[in-house]
């Protein structure tokens, strides 16, 4: 990990410009343009179905736009060998450990498959990027033997083998106690400032995208609702974006007999 | 169908494409003909035994009858090599194998881990289908060869031990020696290797095609069973036909 490499050729920026997908008729996503800049933690919330992780996965290549595009640097990822140039790694919901697999073979997966170091390297890399995110003495387990938590950890471990210049963050802290969400935020905002990677994290956790975001935008149904720093967020009085930045469990209350 | 068809296709000329990076999968390859292997080696003799021995059993108090029992050997050979160990070991294997190729790969795809391969520039093709395709294409050959020499080996038990064929066990390999060549067992295996690459194509095709959760992958299981038996049985008759041009 070339963790105090020049910023500058750490991270890189992301730019969605007019971003359309259909499947089988219907429009998820509506023309989405944001940026997102170099080192930026950038959050994307929204209710459940708003298209938040199909942006995710058009990003880091997963699935085609219907129309617009997707820069990198500047550069479109449809482009020839683009994708290939830079480092991008994402975390999924699930994790997406392969399940056959040790948590050190997980971990080291991508450099062994890319024959990047010999096989102690990669051991102590596996290793290291294990203790770096609290992990220490789980190499041999199989991912069903982990909790929730540890998962997704082991997930961002082998993302961090891949020492991207950009992460995409999946529901980082779903199916998690407010306990280890908050370990993962933290996970999410230390690695931001000690790698300088650009993180782009798809949530509804408010306190999650309050606690670690340095820009936030809001989906609904396919379309960018509002879009700036969290202050700026909380302030826009759009009804759609202050229902989903309020809403509240509030039990009804019955009149006494 | 047609289309199902076509993917297939696609997914074969993607692992031939493959191929020259084959050996750099060699462990993975190695795991799976070891779990190939292990999966059904015991099956495949005891299937094969009784087969042979049916096989026996059924046409040997008929050529008896008409003074013919002298080549039951043969015809149990020729019957095992050609047609019965190809098909149905690869039958056995697309059960065993193809169904389990299938399961593995669909529910990597229902939980997003080839997407996972994927998004870490790893090629699922060469990654998960090539090791199968390979493995599977290996040993379904050695596994043919192995069940011809067991259902010999149970035609001749049913011979010399059925008091309607009395034929002993010399005899019997005697006239197996007579008229099996080699031709005849090159015949089977070459079906064999035809029938294991459509099973290994199949199945992982079914694989990375499944959508859904649970209820996906076991759809996509029973469609690479059927699927493959059913190419089989079809590719059977047009693979013996070609096959007769060189008898």
């Amino acid at each position: 990990m070339n963790g105090d490499a020049n910023p500058t050729h750490q991270s890189v920026s992301v730019q969605v410009r007019g971003l359309r997908k259909s499947y089988g008729g219907t429009e998820v996503l509506h023309g989405i343009d944001l940026e997102v800049a170099s080192g930026e933690i950038f959050v994307i919330m929204g209710p459940s179905g708003s298209g938040k992780s199909v942006l995710l996965r058009h990003i880091i290549g997963l699935e085609e736009p219907d129309a617009g595009d997707i820069l990198i640097d500047g550069e479109s990822i449809l482009s020839e060998g683009v994708m290939d140039k830079h480092r991008m790694a994402m975390v999924f919901q699930s994790g997406a450990l392969l399940n056959s697999l040790s948590v050190a073979d997980n971990v080291g997966i991508y450099l062994r498959e890319h024959r990047l170091k010999n096989s102690a390297e990669i051991d102590q890399i596996v290793r290291e990027k294990l203790e770096l995110l609290g992990l220490k003495g789980v190499e041999k387990k199989l991912p069903n033997e982990l909790s929730g938590g540890m998962k997704k950890r082991v997930a961002i471990a082998r993302a961090l083998v891949i020492e991207p210049q950009l992460i995409l963050y999946d529901e980082p802290t779903s199916e998690l106690d407010p306990l280890i969400a908050v370990t993962i935020g933290q996970e999410i905002l230390n690695l931001s400032r000690r790698i300088h990677v650009t993180s782009l994290v798809v949530t509804h956790d408010r306190d999650l995208a309050f606690g670690i975001a340095d820009r936030i935008a809001l989906m609904h149904e396919g379309r960018i609702l509002a879009i700036g720093k969290p202050d700026e967020v909380k302030r826009n009085t759009d009804p759609l974006v202050q229902r989903f930045l309020t809403a509240d469990f509030k039990p009804q209350l019955t009149e006494a007999v | 169908m047609f289309q199902s068809i076509g993917e297939m296709m696609v997914l074969l000329l993607r692992t031939l494409q493959a191929t020259p990076k084959l050996w750099r999968e060699k462990h993975k390859v190695a795991e799976q003909l070891f779990e190939i292997g292990n999966a059904s080696l015991l099956m495949a003799c005891l299937l094969s035994l009784f087969i042979g021995g049916v096989i026996a059993l059924q046409s040997g108090p008929l050529l008896a009858k008409y003074g013919l029992s002298g080549s039951i050997g043969g015809m149990v050979g020729v019957a095992m090599c050609k047609e019965l160990a190809p098909v149905m070991m690869a039958v056995l294997i697309a059960g065993r194998i193809g169904s389990s190729m299938a399961a593995e790969i669909g529910s990597m795809r229902v939980y997003q881990e080839i997407d996972a391969l994927r998004t870490m520039n790893i090629n699922p093709i060469h990654y998960l289908v090539l090791p199968r395709v390979v493995a599977i294409s290996v040993a379904l050959p050695m596994l043919v060869v192995f069940s011809m020499l067991v259902g010999w080996v149970g035609g001749a038990l049913v011979c010399a031990s059925n008091e309607h064929i009395h034929i002993t066990r010399e005899a019997f390999f005697g006239s197996l020696r007579q008229i099996v060549e080699f031709k005849d067992v090159m015949n089977g295996v070459v079906k064999s290797f035809i029938f294991a690459v459509t099973i290994g194509v199949v199945s992982c095709t079914q694989g990375l095609q499944t959508i859904g959760g649970p209820r996906g992958i076991g759809r996509s299981v029973t469609k690479a069973v059927v699927n493959s038996i059913v190419m089989i049985l079809l590719l059977d008759y047009f693979v013996t036909r070609f096959l007769m041009y060189f008898d």
